[in-house]
């Protein structure tokens, strides 16, 4: 059986020291073992971006692809091959700016696919700019004066779009972190994982002791029911969304997979598609 | 007995204009005419006026005619707009309804009909389409059973009673023009067909018919006129074959999900019209330096921006070569005719997993929508190559630890063997950045050079496409060569027997394969005529500067354009290659 060090390959990141994506990595090379699968059974898409390069840290199949587009490069992979764990990660800039149509999209689709958001709320590889998940005031390159724009609640956001997963965990808390990845691949459907990833170089308003300070971890809170959504948007409010844990899980929803009509049970890439004689003509009759 | 006549039907749009040349059309093909039949229709669901225009003939045709024999009109308007059309002998049925009158000069006869009250009377005012229909078989001296079992077979799902009163009002249509003429015209007598069974279909049907024979089983598409019947058939038949259509949030997505589709190894497809290739074009450049297949298709509708998208151009030419930023191998398809279509799908998509590169399906509006008549399509030339694909780990040596295929191989002919994801011992990455042969970022220059080398070699010593053009080189030497590319080939034909009749000699070439250029082929014909037409439907003349880039001899190379948004009709074509003749330019 694999374990976590199947999943790491000899690239050395080339992300900064001290930079949230390396536990993010660590989690997901865990919760992959601990699942039980194997290098080739993941198939990993990723965006563009400091965290994007992900893909190419995971010792797996990889797909780092182009910027906003990993979520519909990923369903178009999963559709082909649906025996696939198709596993998603980016940065807060690749799947709430550029690829934000695609994320609710996605989320609406619900295919049975695993969203990781690497979320440090700054541009980091174009160094430093205002990313839409930054605080309003939130001064960087392109916001000299500080940010005048509000700041994307994407849990809020998932939870309208009607997303049947929605948990977010934080780099330092890598166990947490794992069993969240775990979660979310064990769901038939979309889940989406958002992650504070603190960027050190180029946020210093959003560190590590300042989540430490705000964070809330809902792993502490007994009365936290995640099978309801009412309660999870109103904590989300309340808290800002600065919370951690399993914020929203509804099992009954179908998956998209499961929905199309004729879908069949063995993946399309392993189907003969060389079509009949038979049906060909029985095609052309309409046109007759 | 005449060879061949045109029938238009017009009225208001979404007043059932489309089933009135549906059920005429079938009924003829089904009888062996050969036909082709466009729509002039508008960007809106009801209202504006509206129609269909169908050409019958005992010959093989690919145009609409300049004049026309038989309007059947709803409206006023009709008349109004259409009469011109119409020469001495012809005739137009027109509803009463509408006390319908003729224009000054138009001689044709005017036959008023009541459509609305005989459909009234039977039930249903929308049956006028049928009266017309009646009418319109009477007026050829079709038989009435040939249209009724047509009606037979396409309302039969609604029940008898519907059936029932379909075939009483095209009896009530086919027993008025008996009474009014004393049965069928001899002016409109059409000279037996030769009774063979054909199909009778729009580009885009043919399109997507070939993409299920070729075996594709995943379409991501974003709707669009004059794209969107492609999804539209392929969702209604994909499922039998256990694949599906998506419909995506914009053509990006539609595009990076056929990327991630073909990458997965399943054959997909998206079509679009240009304004949703301008939004593909950074994923087509993805396809490309991922090298994984793709493969697009564009019907092109009058641009720019939203330009005339109901419309006919061929305007998207020099952004199909070009579009995409940096440099790829790219292949674009252009075929002519509907028949092609469904050919050129299945060659497209061998094509795409052999060079492992985006395919361009380009066509134009005329030849998306446009109706006509192709002969039975042939089982057995439908064949699937998927190139150097790996789907066995068998095929495969055990990776040490960490190791990974080397899915960018550095290769002779430039293209690498391709392992599907999932298979063990096949593990590698993939990514749009530069990369080495194990698809790991690398920014080394000698890396970079060799790269670039091996994706653009894939393409350079040509590619395996069948027929990279059409030709019909009657001269050795000819006055003149007319080149076309897309729907333009039927209306390039006609008016080069025009011009023949003129004592001129003229050569026909329609270009199939516009990327890589068929440079060789084209400059052979180029070199032995006298002069070099290209006729397109656009304003700038893309595909003349292609060629004057390409072969050279710009000299001798001038261009016929039109960019109004309406096809070209043989008597244009005729009279401007005319003047060019005359006065050496348009």
């Amino acid at each position: 059986m694999a374990t976590f060090k199947d999943f790491r390959n000899k690239v050395k990141p080339n992300w900064c020291p001290g930079c949230g994506d390396f536990s993010v990595l660590a989690a997901m090379q865990r919760a992959f073992a601990n699942q039980g699968l194997n290098p080739e059974d993941v198939m990993l898409v990723s965006g563009i971006g400091c965290s994007g390069r992900i893909s190419g840290y995971m010792n797996a199949y990889g797909f780092h692809g182009i910027h906003g587009r990993a979520l519909p490069i990923a369903q178009g992979l999963k559709l082909a091959n649906r025996d696939l764990t198709v596993v998603v990660a980016g940065g807060d800039g690749d799947g709430f700016a550029i690829g934000m149509s695609h994320t609710i999209h996605a989320i609406r689709r619900n295919m049975d696919i695993t969203y990781i958001v690497m979320d440090n709320q700054v541009y980091g590889l174009t160094k430093g700019q205002t990313s839409p998940r930054s605080d309003v005031g939130f001064k960087t390159k392109s916001t000299p004066d500080g940010s005048i724009e509000s700041s994307i609640a994407p849990l809020e956001m998932a939870l309208t779009a009607g997303a049947g997963f929605v948990a977010q965990g934080f780099s330092t808390n890598l166990k947490q972190l794992t069993r969240l990845i775990q979660e979310g691949l064990q769901h038939k459907g979309f889940s989406l994982i958002n992650v504070y990833s603190p960027c050190v170089t180029y946020n210093k308003i959003n560190t590590y002791d300042w989540f430490k300070e705000h964070l809330v971890n809902l792993d502490e809170d007994e009365g936290y029911d995640p099978s309801n959504r009412m309660m999870a948007m109103q904590k989300l409010m309340e808290s800002n969304g600065l919370v951690t844990g399993l914020i929203y899980r509804n099992e009954n929803r179908k998956s998209y997979e499961e929905q199309i009509p004729g879908f069949r049970e063995m993946p399309l890439t392993k189907q003969d598609v060389k079509i009949g004689k038979e049906e060909f003509e029985d095609l052309l009759t309409e046109f007759a | 007995m005449i060879k061949q006549l045109s029938w238009k039907v017009g009225g208001q749009q979404g007043e059932g204009i489309d089933s009135t040349g549906e059920i005429f059309s079938t009924a003829l093909n089904r009888l062996g005419y050969y036909l082709y039949g466009y729509r002039h229709f508008s960007s809106r669901i009801k209202g504006g006026h509206s129609n269909t225009k169908i050409r019958i003939s005992v010959h093989p045709i690919r145009a609409v005619s300049d004049d026309l024999d038989i309007l059947v009109a709803f409206d006023q308007e009709t008349i109004d707009l259409n009469a011109y059309e119409l020469h001495s002998s012809g005739v137009v049925l027109a509803d009463s309804k509408f006390n319908p009158s003729l224009p000054e000069k138009v001689a044709a006869r005017l036959i008023s009909i009541p459509f609305t009250k005989i459909a009234q009377d039977i039930g249903l005012a929308q049956m006028k389409n049928m009266v017309a229909v009646g009418a319109s078989s009477a007026l050829l001296g079709l038989s009435k059973e040939a249209v009724q079992e047509v009606i037979e077979e396409k309302f039969s799902r609604k029940g008898q009673a519907v059936v029932h009163k379909n075939m009483q009002a095209i009896g009530e249509g086919f027993q008025y023009i008996f009474q009014e003429t004393g049965g069928p015209l001899k002016e409109f007598q059409l000279a037996p067909s030769d009774g063979k069974k054909r199909l009778y279909m729009i580009g885009n049907d043919a399109v997507a018919l070939g993409a299920i024979a070729a075996g594709a089983r995943i379409m991501a598409a974003y709707p669009i006129t004059p794209s969107s019947e492609i999804m539209e058939y392929l969702i209604k038949r994909l499922p039998q074959f256990g694949g599906t259509v998506v419909q995506t949030e914009d053509e990006i997505a539609a595009i990076s999900m056929v990327v991630g589709a073909n990458y997965g190894g399943v054959r997909a497809l998206t079509a679009s019209a240009g304004p949703g290739l301008s939004l593909m074009t950074e994923a087509i450049g993805l396809s490309g330096m991922t090298e994984t297949p793709a493969v697009i298709v564009n019907t092109q509708r009058g641009g720019p921006s939203t330009g005339l998208p109901t419309k006919q151009e061929q305007s998207d030419i020099n952004a199909m070569i070009y579009g995409t930023h940096g440099e790829i191998p790219k292949i674009v398809i252009a075929p002519s005719t509907a028949e092609e279509c469904f050919y050129d799908t299945i060659q497209a998509f061998n094509l795409a997993d052999k060079y492992q590169c985006p395919v361009v399906i380009l066509t134009d509006l005329a030849l998306s929508l446009g109706k006509q008549t192709v002969n039975p399509l042939d089982y057995d030339q439908i064949k699937i190559d998927r190139g150097k694909m790996i789907t066995d780990s068998k095929d495969l040596k055990e990776l040490d630890n960490s190791e990974l295929f080397e899915r960018y191989q550095l290769t002779d002919d430039g293209i690498s063997p391709r392992v599907l994801p999932g298979v063990k011992n096949g593990l590698h990455h993939v990514t749009g950045v530069e990369h080495n042969e194990v698809g790991r970022p690398s920014e080394h220059a000698a890396n970079r050079k060799q790269m670039m080398e091996k994706r653009l070699r894939k393409l350079q010593e040509g590619i395996d496409f069948n027929d990279p053009v059409y030709i019909q080189a009657t001269y050795e030497q000819p006055d003149a060569l007319i080149v076309g590319i897309n729907s333009t080939r039927g209306v390039i034909g006609e008016a080069i027997k025009m011009l023949e009749k003129d004592g001129l000699s003229v050569n026909h070439l329609h270009i199939r394969q516009l990327l890589p250029f068929p440079t060789e082929i084209v400059k052979a014909h180029v070199e032995k005529a006298k002069k070099v037409i290209v006729v397109e439907n656009n304003a700038t003349g893309q595909l003349a500067n292609l060629l004057k880039l390409y072969v050279g001899m710009s000299e001798k190379i001038s261009h016929v354009g039109k960019y109004d948004g309406t096809p070209f009709l043989p008597s244009e074509v005729y009279h401007q290659c005319k003047e060019l003749f005359v006065h050496g330019h348009v």
